[in-house]
């Protein structure tokens, strides 16, 4: 096996794949995904549920389909892959160090690295939920694996705790395989998943779901008997007079998902305390030269269409940075969050960048605006340098803007670019 | 006699909520629907309302013990309990390809299953 590639991707979900095969496709020599499962595709595997690849295929289509297709075309392309390995370590010089059951411990150079690790789950203990601490409660993404990959059912009676997609989703699934899902619960006071979510897998098996509700306490031993409902207030305080116990076997958490960058740490990698992922430029590239993010490990989507667009920048940035040594510094500009805007990424524009090709805003709204709003990029003197409308503004769903080319001479004056949802006058 | 039924539109992510007065299957005036699409959904979420539906059937050798699957088109809503009762019944072989048939015309509606991935043997 060799020893220096022009670029290693860490993870072979679609933001790796997406990052292998764009290296590929811009000139890098030799690529190399490592992945710790025993196949490439990552959480697509256990997403069996249709609605991917509408946005670049036009298609509707399931996780493993979806997957698949990339996991050939990367495979088309000449990508190196080591499955069933898990990376221990990466330094700001990019030394990868890994291990694996067949060569052991494995130390690898990359030229250029790319961050695919996606995100994980948070947990009970990550939300403080009181109460004993009997089996069955799951994450609704470990739950999905066992339903959908190894083929056990994790119980027959449910509550779904948070109304995430993958909890929804679950919702579904269970029902199909002949559980019973009693109540979905959500803490907020709007649905924190997609509107067709809720439609399609709560409305149509006649799954209640109740909002501004959480689980008050776990009941059970040494396993989950049932679960104590209560109704909270705008700061999440129980309201007395309000408590429901539920009887359940298992109880399944869907309360939001982590970017992972414990491996980012340890390469000098900068994080953003609102995304919990890497601050990122506009070809992915973080604070540490050569180093490239995609995907749910800089921020977490709601389509996996939109990551596997983030793989194709960040993996194009990486062969360009393989091959050039270094990718020529250029003056950059800060995208900063303004009004109602809780993050947006990339968090930096290079400026030089726009002469080519638009560049991709994303960003999630602070609170809800149910009516026609404007969404707006403008520099430090209040000047518009892209805009677009939008009927409504949800924290749940991403909001996408591009910025043309068009703006380019507009953006080389710019000394901060602040972008804005605000309702339409 | 004419009722209003109201219905969340989820032919995209926007979710409009429709309006629909109807007689029986007989619709007489929708509204809310931001675009023509969502006229086109609420006709059929009345008249013959349909889901893509995805589960998964038991595999023989594969290097997992299940493979997805999916309706190749929107299933009758109606059917869908019966539909993954039958799917608990169903065995293939591995290897599997991805769109191999492993049910044929599901409940005589002329759809048929096919899985959503290859499942290789184990080795």
């Amino acid at each position: 096996m060799k020893h220096t590639y022009d670029v290693i991707v860490i993870g072979s979900g679609p933001g790796g794949l997406a990052a292998a095969i764009a290296a590929k496709e811009n000139g890098a020599g030799d690529v190399l995904i490592i992945e710790r499962d025993i196949e490439l595709g990552g959480i697509l595997v256990q997403c069996i549920h249709n609605g991917f690849g509408l946005e670049i295929f036009d298609e509707d289509m399931p996780g493993p389909t979806y997957a698949q297709h990339f996991i050939e075309k990367a495979r088309g392309t000449g990508v190196d892959t080591l499955m069933d390995t898990m990376v221990l370590d990466i330094t700001p010089d990019r030394t990868v160090y890994a291990i694996n059951k067949s060569q052991g411990y494995i130390q690898l150079v990359a030229r250029a690295i790319v961050l695919a690790m996606g995100c994980r789950e948070r947990t009970r203990a990550q939300i403080l939920l009181p109460g004993s601490r009997p089996a069955g409660v799951y994450t609704a993404g470990t739950a999905q694996r066992f339903v959908n990959v190894e083929g056990r059912m994790p119980g027959e009676q449910f509550v779904i705790l948070g109304s995430g997609d993958i909890g929804m989703i679950m919702a579904r699934r269970l029902t199909i395989e002949g559980a019973k899902v009693k109540r979905v619960l959500e803490i907020m006071p709007y649905l924190t998943g997609l509107t067709r979510n809720y439609v399609q897998c709560l409305l149509d098996y006649g799954i209640t779901l109740q909002k501004q509700r959480t689980v008050n306490r776990i009941i059970g031993r040494d396993r989950v008997e049932a679960i104590e409902a209560v109704s909270v207030d705008e700061s999440w305080n129980p309201i007395p007079g309000t408590k429901e116990v539920i009887p359940c076997d298992s109880l399944l958490l869907s309360v939001g998902l982590i970017p992972e960058n414990e491996l980012s740490k340890k390469a000098g990698v900068l994080l953003d305390p609102v995304t919990n992922g890497p601050y990122v430029d506009d070809r992915f590239m973080t604070n540490v030269p050569g180093i490239f993010a995609a995907g749910n490990v800089v921020h977490v989507y709601d389509l996996v269409d939109w990551v596997t667009e983030a793989g194709y920048v960040a993996g194009k940035g990486a062969a360009q940075f393989a091959q050039a040594e270094a990718i020529p510094e250029g003056k950059q500009v800060a995208l900063e969050a303004g009004e109602n805007v809780r993050y947006v990424v990339p968090h930096k524009l290079t400026k030089a960048s726009l002469a080519e090709e638009l560049v991709r805003l994303q960003m999630r709204a602070v609170t809800p605006i149910e009516e026609r709003v404007l969404v707006t990029v403008e520099d430090q003197d209040g000047e518009v340098i892209a805009k677009k409308g939008e009927p409504y503004a949800r924290p749940g769903e991403i909001i996408s803007l591009t910025i043309k080319p068009k703006s380019f001479e507009a953006v080389q004056k710019a000394v901060k670019l602040t972008v804005n949802v605000r309702k339409r006058k | 006699m004419v009722e209003t039924s109201e219905i969340i539109c989820v032919a995209c992510p926007k979710g409009c909520l429709l309006q629909v007065k109807h007689e029986g299957k007989d619709i007489v005036e929708i509204v809310g629907a931001g675009c023509r699409r969502g006229k086109e959904y609420a006709i059929c979420e009345l008249q013959d309302p349909r889901r893509m539906v995805a589960s998964t059937v038991r595999v023989r050798g594969g290097l997992h013990s299940l493979v997805p699957v999916y309706t190749r088109e929107g299933f009758p809503k109606p059917l869908i309990p019966q539909l993954a009762r039958e799917l608990r019944q169903v065995e293939v072989t591995a290897p599997v390809k991805i769109n191999q048939v492993v049910l044929e015309d599901a409940l005589g509606t002329g759809i048929d299953i096919i899985a959503s991935r290859d499942m290789p043997k184990i080795t």
